[in-house]
Parts: structure tokens; C-alpha cells; sequence
């Protein structure tokens, strides 16, 4: 290990990042992409649900229910007498569900006798099912209680659970998606990056030049890492800006631990990146391993979108080994809860781990001639 | 003389394939040796033996008295290495890419910059310090590379084809650069698939198929042929089919043509030949003995080149002879931008004739081409083939052309037999025409024992078969052949031109691009294209006698191309 050779090798890569404008444009461009796409065009929020509301009670208790699903914002109602006509909709899709206000519903609320709401909904769509669902559900909840308040009656409220929610009480998707977002930004850049520059290296025949001089394997692979750990840790500074001072989004940790599990982050998707080139010595093959083993799981198997503890018990142990998973859990406590040292510090050691296990396989692996 | 490299019975084998097979040899300290050989005869591998890169499966190689593979720490800064693949980074200045490997090699700091003025200096790229360079020219890259290589002074400097892709001009200053560093101390391995270049070195080492043929001074194995080459001068009638004839005569192993003339090569125990002892006293005036060339020992060695039947011309019928313009060139100008590929090209071409455009790479040659088979749209001017032109015309007009592409543009993961029925189906040829042409290829070109084998695994001498085949399945009128024989071996190159000769005879008109200068003396009229523009037009003859002069009495193909192209220089700089 000679530190000038290190120093010639991290300044020639240096160069080449900012002569090329693809490793600009993935790290410093792409992820202002992928930010706006997850706040605007990625929302898990439902509003304007159509519902048809039938009621077939003509009592005021009745009409003044019909009128809460017309003023709550999640849905976009429409009321009719006769439920016939909307279960054609239904069938064919053009409504999400339809709310039953029975015969005899005043009458019956009067007499104390409450029954739990009808709600049709289409399970074809489970997710917009479940959604339509709970919001009648707390609908009806609400109209109740203030029903009660109104009326002074002293029957006990009907619902069963009262939903208080913590940490994101607006349940806004993009204060859950947008820190996710990090996490497959920094895959990227570590994975797919790193995975192209050095197999890039083999395809032009610098490698072949390179492994010629002096240079040893140790030499090579921190000349490769660091550059690319400080470009990440630029584009993470750069994304965390954009969506704190840009897209609001709350945050409750502290910047050092955010800064440092990002950067054990980083280390096992660069151990990655430097892995597969090594495996594969040519770009495309690379960037296809890249996608395969980094990026889709990130996306997929992380709990980024999908909820990891409602996969199948053997996906979940899959999960399990994805470093972005524990990041993603890092990056929600962080911007969402705050500094929870017992979880933050495991699942950085995991990361840690993770990107010594892989740097340590890409440096036995990587062979200081064509062998 | 003691040796700086020895190598020692090694064997090389990758997944079961030989690529080294039992090869002993050393390089003689403070020389210059030629590593001489066709495209996967093993120059490659053998270089990167030496250097460490890989290790032998069998044998040592010992570069200074240390194992190459094993002891490779204690050879840093011994060796110095330009890999084939230029091995510079085209996204870095000059200067950058010196500074870089200047520290890769452990170059003192304070020794840099007098190293880097020069290396700027010795290969004449001062002026270019800060031009990216993937932004030079071929010949400024190759001696960047070399520049590259030599920083930390190495005592030994392995050269992996420096001369490809470049043009004879830069061709020869690298070599006279390599030759300046020649002082006693420094040795230089050369490999080369050019055999005109294999000529000048001290000593060859000549390989083919992962075999040592020769080792030694050029001259001995040059000497071998002293007395058994001949030039037949002043035919009559068509050179061509008098060298199909000649070629099967017993006692002739060789034979191309050159020029107007044909160069003939005989069989050790042939007895003296003479126009009488030819049988050719009729077609031709006089047979003079000359001076033996490297390839013609190479091909001696190989046993000889084919004979002059090609049974794939057999299979055409012959076009009339009509003299019509088969393919013409209307002022044809190719604009990029700013930048004329192609510059106001003129020409036209008879039946039966071949024709070739003759340029370093980036000249325009294939620019010129891709227009003249519609690939290309002329930005003004108009090119037309049979009469038609073929930006315009359907598929019909172009059923009349056939085009061998510069890297044989089979499918890899095709079998030999798949790739023929594809370019058959691709002519239109269906049912019992397909399958008779087919059965016609594989006779012709005794493909039978190579049917199951995936195109991307045949040995270099077949793939070049095939894609010959698949050019011609179809029985054009006009051949479109891309740099159709470089890096392959002589006696494929040999092989080749049987073919294309009998072609021609036929009626058959062939459009050929080159680099080779050997290729160009077998056309029948030359377009020289340099900077795109035709700077000069005519037979391989004309051309050389353009340039004969007091000091260049007996000029070559390759000294009329590097004279006209300086004239030209001349002419640009002086406008």
C-alpha cells in the first residue's frame, strides 16, 4: 500500500466522475427525480373514493348520516334510494363500494338499537377495498358521536376502537415514501455506479494497464470506494435538503446519526457494486446483476413500499439479509420517531457487517493479474 | 548474446483450449524482436506470460533471472507494457494520463517532470498536453500509449500490436521511435500480424495456431527461399485466370498478384523454373528472379498456399461481358456537422472489375461505402448500383449486392449451419433453393466437419469462410467487401483471393475497402482516400509510378500510399 498510488488512482477517478456526465446525472439529478416522483406521483393516500350511498330511510337521522359521506373529503358520493341501479356500477367498476343506510335506521336508532353500518365493497381492488371500508367505518363513527352529542343520548358509541396515530398523524404517504426514497438513491449510486465504473475499466482494457504497474489489488479498491463513498454522502446531503427544506418533511433525529448510518449504508452497496464488477467483467452483465440484486430488492423487499411483516414468512427471511431494509428503518425512526439508540445501533452494526462481509470477498476475489 | 527473457517448454491451456502449445524461446537483451503471427495464433497470450498477467500452465518464464508469474512484485518498474487495447483512459487529458501512470510506476516527484518533457517531446505530443485522449488520432493514441508505457524506465517493453488500426505514416514513426530507444539496454518485444513489419526486426518469433514456427534473424528464414522466388511481367491477356492456372502447376506453392504482374513462390525441389518450363510463354514476356519476402516464407512453412480452383465460383454463372458501369459514384459528399466525412467522391466501376479504396481508418472508406449500398443518405451527390439507386430502390436492387462486414457479422450463438440457413432466408431463398444453395457452400467450402459448431468457437481461417459464404449465398452481381482479410493467416488470405479471383471472372464486380497493402495490389483500379477526400485514382501500377523518383527507384504499394498522402499534406498547407 503506497499512499501516492492510492492518491494517483482516487484523483483519476475523481476526474472521470465529473467528466461524465451519466455519473452526474446519477447521482446528483436522478435522485431530485426520484423525489418529486415519489411525492407527486407515488401517493398511498386515498381521496375522492366514489361510493354510491343508498338510503332507503327517509327519516332525518337517515338523510343527516347521507349528508356526512357527502361532506367527508375521502369520498366522492352519490345518494339514491335504490340500490339496483349501483350495483351495476359496482360490477363494472366505476364505483369503489356502496354504504347501506337500511329501512327503518332512524326508527331503530331511536329505539337504541344499533346495527354496524353495510358496506359493499369491490375485493377485486383490496387495497381501495380496505381503504373505503375504514373510512366509512370513521364516518360513521364521527356522525355518531356528534349524533350523541346533538340528541343527548346516552347510549355507549358503537365503535370498538378508537384510532389515535402516532408519529405521521397526518398519515401523509410522502413523510413515509420520501425517507424510504434515500435509501434507493444511495443503492444507486453505491450499487449501480460503482458496478459500471470498474467493469467499464475491463471493457476499455485500462484494467489490463492498470494491473500492469505497480498498483496492488488494496490500492485499486480503495482507489474505486472512496471516491464514490464521498459521492454518495454528497448526494445524500443534497437529497436530505430537498426533502426537509423543500418537500417538509418533519425530522426528529439527529443529522450525525442520519449521516452515519447513511454512510454504513453506503459501505455495504459499494462492497456490492465492487462485488458484482468483479463477478462480471463487462457493463451490461453488471448492470443487470446491479438491478437484480440491489435495486428491485431495495424497492421491493426493503418495507420501502411494501409492508414486509404481511409477506409470506420466507420472504421475510429473504428481507432480512437486504441491507436496505435496515436502513429504511434507520431513515423512518430518524425523520419520523427520532434518536432510538437500541434500534439505530444494531441495525447499523448489520450494514456495517454486511459491506465488510462483500468488501472482503471483493478483495480475495479481485486477482492482481488475468487469471 | 545473453538473454533477458527465457521461456522455458511452457504450455498455456484456458478451459481445456491451447492457446501456448510446448513453446521455448528468449529474447536477446538490448534487441528488438518481432512477435509475428494471424489473429489467435497466441501473440496475446505469450506477451502476457512474460509480463506476469497470467501464469503458464506448464513451464516458467523467467524475465532477468526472476519468474515472471511468481516473482512478478520483484519485476515492477522492470517491465513496461502497451496493451493492445490502447489502456489509457479517453476521458483524461495527455498530461493526465502520463501524470497518472508516472505514479502508478513509482516515478519519483522529482523526476517527473523532466521524464514528462521528454516523453512529450520524443513522441512529438508537447503541442497536445491537454487534449482528452480519446480526442487524438489513432497514431497519436498508440504513441501516447507508448509514451505511457515507458515512464519509470523499463529495461524491457512489450509491445501488443502497436501498428493496428493505424496508417502507414504513423505505423512507421512508431517504429523508428521504438528503434531510437534501442540503446544497448533496453529490449523490445513487437507482435505484430503484419508480416512487412516482421521483416525489420533484429530477430522473430513467429507464431500460428499457439505454435512456435520460427525463431531467429528474418533473414534466415527468408534465405530458405533465396532462388525460388519469381516475378512474371508483361502478360497478356487476364491475370487472373493465368494465376488460377499457375497455382495448380506442380512445383508452384505460392502465387498473388501484384500490381500487373504475379509474384510466384516454388517448391524447394522444383527444378528451375522458366517461362517455357511454366508453359506460359505465350501469356507472359519474362520471369525474373526477386528477393524473398517474409510472408512468402511463412506461407513456405505452412506447406504452401492453395491451389487456384474455387469451387464456390463454379457454382456461378458467368455475367456477361459487357464492360457496363456496375456501380458509380456521383460526387458524393457525406457531411456531419461541420465535419465532411466525405468529399465530393467520384468514380465508376465496370463489370468484372475489382475496385479498392485504399485509406488510413477515419479516412472515409467505409463512409463512401455505406453510401454506395444505401446505408447511408449522401448529403449531396448520388451513388448507384446497376443503374439504380439504392437510397431509392426496394429490395430487389439490393438482392444484387452482396457485403462481407469488417468483424464477420455471424451469429456467435449460432451453429455453423443455422447462420447459412439465416443469410439464406434473409436472401429470400426458400425450399429446394435454399437447401441446394446451402449443400453448395458446404461443398465449396468443406464446411462438413464444422456444421454443429457455434459460429463464435470456429477457428478464425473458417469463420472468414463463412461469412464469405454468407455474402454470397445468393449469387450477386456486386461484392461489398469491408477490410475482408485483416489479421487473418496468409494462407486464408490466399485462400480468400482464390475465391474473389474466380469470382470476378465470372463477372462478378468486387468494391473493396483496405488498409493492406498487399490486398491493394490484387485490385484492378485504386482509390487512395485520405481525409475524405480521393486524392488519387488509378491501377496499383499508375499509382506507384506516380512516386517513382531518383531516391525511390522501386517504390511499394505502401511507399506510393505514404508519398501521395504527404503530397496532399503538402498541397493542404501550402492552400
Amino acid at each position: 500500500m503506497k499512499f501516492s498510488r492510492f492518491a494517483a488512482l482516487f484523483s483519476k477517478e475523481c476526474r472521470q466522475i465529473v467528466r461524465d456526465p451519466s455519473s452526474i446525472l446519477i447521482a446528483f439529478v436522478l435522485p431530485i427525480i426520484l423525489i418529486i416522483i415519489f411525492t407527486y406521483a407515488v401517493s398511498l393516500d386515498m381521496n375522492h373514493l366514489k361510493i354510491a350511498v343508498i338510503l332507503e330511510d327517509d327519516s332525518a337521522p337517515a338523510r343527516s348520516l347521507a349528508g356526512a359521506f357527502l361532506a367527508n373529503s375521502h369520498f366522492e358520493s352519490r345518494v339514491s334510494a335504490d340500490r339496483r341501479a349501483f350495483e351495476r356500477d359496482l360490477v363494472a367498476g366505476h364505483i369503489r363500494g356502496i354504504v347501506i343506510i337500511p329501512r327503518r335506521f332512524g326508527e331503530k336508532l331511536r329505539q337504541g338499537e344499533i346495527k354496524p353500518l353495510e358496506v359493499i365493497t369491490d375485493g377485486s381492488e383490496p387495497n381501495t377495498a380496505n381503504f373505503v371500508q375504514n373510512y366509512a367505518q370513521g364516518v360513521w363513527a364521527v356522525w355518531f358521536g356528534q349524533h350523541q352529542a346533538l340528541t343527548g343520548g346516552t347510549l355507549t358509541p358503537t365503535p370498538d376502537s378508537e384510532t389515535r396515530i402516532w408519529y405521521n398523524p397526518e398519515l401523509e404517504s410522502r413523510h413515509f415514501l420520501l425517507p424510504g426514497a434515500l435509501a434507493l438513491i444511495m443503492t444507486l449510486i453505491g450499487t449501480l455506479l460503482t458496478a459500471l465504473v470498474i467493469s467499464r475499466e475491463w471493457e476499455r482494457g485500462t484494467m489490463e494497464a492498470l494491473l500492469s504497474t505497480a498498483v496492488t489489488r488494496g490500492e485499486l479498491l480503495l482507489g474505486k470506494l472512496v471516491p464514490y463513498f464521498l459521492l454518495g454522502m454528497l448526494s445524500l446531503t443534497l437529497s436530505v435538503a430537498a426533502i426537509i427544506l423543500v418537500f417538509h418533511v418533519p425530522f426528529r433525529g439527529s443529522f450525525l446519526l442520519l449521516g452515519a448510518s447513511g454512510a454504513v449504508f453506503l459501505f455495504s452497496a459499494l462492497g456490492l457494486g465492487l462485488f458484482i464488477s468483479t463477478v462480471a467483467k463487462n457493463q451490461f452483465v453488471a448492470c443487470q446483476i446491479a438491478f437484480l440484486a440491489a435495486f428491485m430488492p431495495s424497492l421491493m423487499l426493503s418495507g420501502f413500499i411494501f409492508e414486509i411483516s404481511s409477506m409470506p414468512a420466507w420472504i421475510q427471511y429473504i428481507c432480512n439479509i437486504i441491507p436496505a431494509k435496515y436502513f429504511i428503518t434507520c431513515l423512518h425512526s430518524l425523520f419520523l420517531v427520532g434518536n432510538v439508540p437500541a434500534l439505530l445501533i444494531p441495525n447499523m452494526a448489520y450494514m456495517a457487517a454486511v459491506g465488510a462481509l462483500l468488501l472482503g470477498l471483493t478483495f480475495l476475489l479481485t486477482r492482481p493479474n488475468l487469471e | 548474446m545473453p538473454a533477458l527473457v527465457e521461456i522455458d517448454r511452457i504450455r498455456k491451456e484456458f478451459r481445456g483450449e491451447t492457446a501456448i502449445d510446448n513453446l521455448t524461446a528468449s529474447l536477446a537483451k538490448g534487441r528488438i524482436t518481432g512477435l509475428v503471427g494471424p489473429d489467435g495464433a497466441g501473440k496475446t497470450t505469450l506477451i502476457r506470460l512474460i509480463n506476469g498477467l497470467l501464469a503458464p500452465t506448464r513451464g516458467t518464464v523467467r524475465v532477468n533471472g526472476f519468474d515472471a508469474a511468481r516473482e512478478r512484485a520483484k519485476l515492477a518498474g522492470f517491465i513496461g507494457y502497451m496493451p493492445q487495447k490502447f489502456g489509457l483512459y479517453e476521458d483524461l487529458t495527455v498530461l493526465e494520463n502520463l501524470r497518472l501512470y508516472a505514479r502508478l510506476h513509482d516515478v519519483p516527484e522529482n523526476e517527473r517532470q523532466r521524464q514528462f518533457e521528454k516523453m512529450l517531446e520524443f513522441t512529438d505530443l508537447a503541442r497536445f498536453t491537454g487534449r482528452l485522449a480519446g480526442a487524438l488520432s489513432g497514431g497519436m493514441k498508440q504513441k501516447l500509449g507508448l509514451a505511457c508505457s515507458l515512464l519509470g524506465r523499463p529495461r524491457l517493453l512489450l509491445l501488443d500490436e502497436p501498428g493496428v488500426g493505424v496508417d502507414p505514416i504513423s505505423r512507421r514513426e512508431l517504429w523508428s521511435m521504438v528503434n531510437a530507444l534501442l540503446d544497448g539496454e533496453m529490449t523490445v518485444l513487437w507482435s505484430t500480424s503484419y508480416l512487412d513489419e516482421a521483416e525489420r526486426c533484429e530477430s522473430v518469433l513467429l507464431l500460428n495456431e499457439s505454435k512456435l514456427l520460427f525463431s531467429g534473424p528474418p533473414a534466415e528464414l527468408t534465405g530458405r527461399l533465396q532462388d525460388r522466388v519469381r516475378l512474371l511481367r508483361g502478360i497478356e491477356g487476364d491475370r487472373r485466370k493465368l494465376l488460377a492456372r499457375l497455382l495448380d502447376k506442380p512445383g508452384v506453392i505460392d502465387g498473388v498478384i501484384q500490381g500487373s504482374a504475379l509474384r510466384l513462390v516454388f517448391a524447394a525441389d522444383a527444378p528451375c523454373p522458366s517461362l517455357a518450363s511454366l508453359g506460359v510463354e505465350r501469356d507472359a514476356r519474362e520471369l525474373i528472379p526477386v528477393q524473398p519476402r517474409f510472408e512468402d516464407a511463412f506461407i513456405d512453412i505452412l506447406g504452401g498456399g492453395p491451389g487456384g480452383r474455387s469451387e464456390l465460383a463454379e457454382r456461378f454463372e458467368p455475367l456477361p461481358d459487357d464492360g457496363a458501369t456496375v456501380a458509380a459514384a456521383h460526387t458524393l459528399v457525406k457531411r456531419y456537422g461541420s465535419f465532411t466525412a466525405a468529399d465530393r467522391i467520384d468514380f465508376r466501376i465496370r463489370r468484372g472489375e475489382i475496385f479498392g479504396l485504399l485509406g488510413p481508418n477515419g479516412a472515409g472508406k467505409s463512409t463512401t461505402f455505406k453510401m454506395l449500398c444505401g446505408l447511408l443518405r449522401p448529403t449531396s451527390g448520388s451513388a448507384e448500383i446497376n443503374g439504380a439507386d439504392l437510397q431509392r430502390s426496394g429490395p430487389e436492387a439490393r438482392r444484387q449486392l452482396g457485403y462481407m462486414a469488417q468483424k464477420f457479422s455471424q451469429y456467435d450463438g449460432l451453429n455453423l449451419l443455422q447462420n447459412l440457413r439465416f443469410f439464406a432466408g434473409i436472401y429470400g431463398l426458400t425450399g429446394r433453393d435454399r437447401d441446394r444453395e446451402i449443400d453448395g457452400m458446404v461443398d465449396a467450402f468443406h464446411f462438413a466437419p464444422y456444421l454443429k459448431a457455434n459460429a463464435g468457437d470456429l477457428p478464425l481461417g473458417i469463420r472468414q469462410r463463412l461469412a464469405l459464404a454468407c455474402a454470397v449465398m445468393h449469387k450477386p452481381a456486386v461484392l461489398f467487401l469491408d477490410e475482408p482479410t485483416s489479421g487473418v493467416s496468409p494462407v486464408t488470405r490466399r485462400e480468400f483471393w482464390t475465391h474473389i479471383n474466380a469470382l470476378v471472372d465470372k463477372g462478378v464486380t468486387v468494391l473493396i475497402t483496405t488498409h493492406f497493402m498487399d490486398e491493394a495490389e490484387y485490385c484492378d483500379r485504386i482509390a487512395l482516400v485520405y481525409r475524405g477526400r480521393a486524392i488519387a485514382t488509378g491501377t496499383p501500377d499508375e499509382l506507384k509510378e506516380q512516386v517513382r523518383s531518383a531516391d525511390c527507384p522501386d517504390p511499394s504499394m505502401e511507399d506510393a500510399f505514404i508519398r501521395l498522402v504527404q503530397e496532399s499534406d503538402r498541397q493542404e498547407a501550402s492552400r
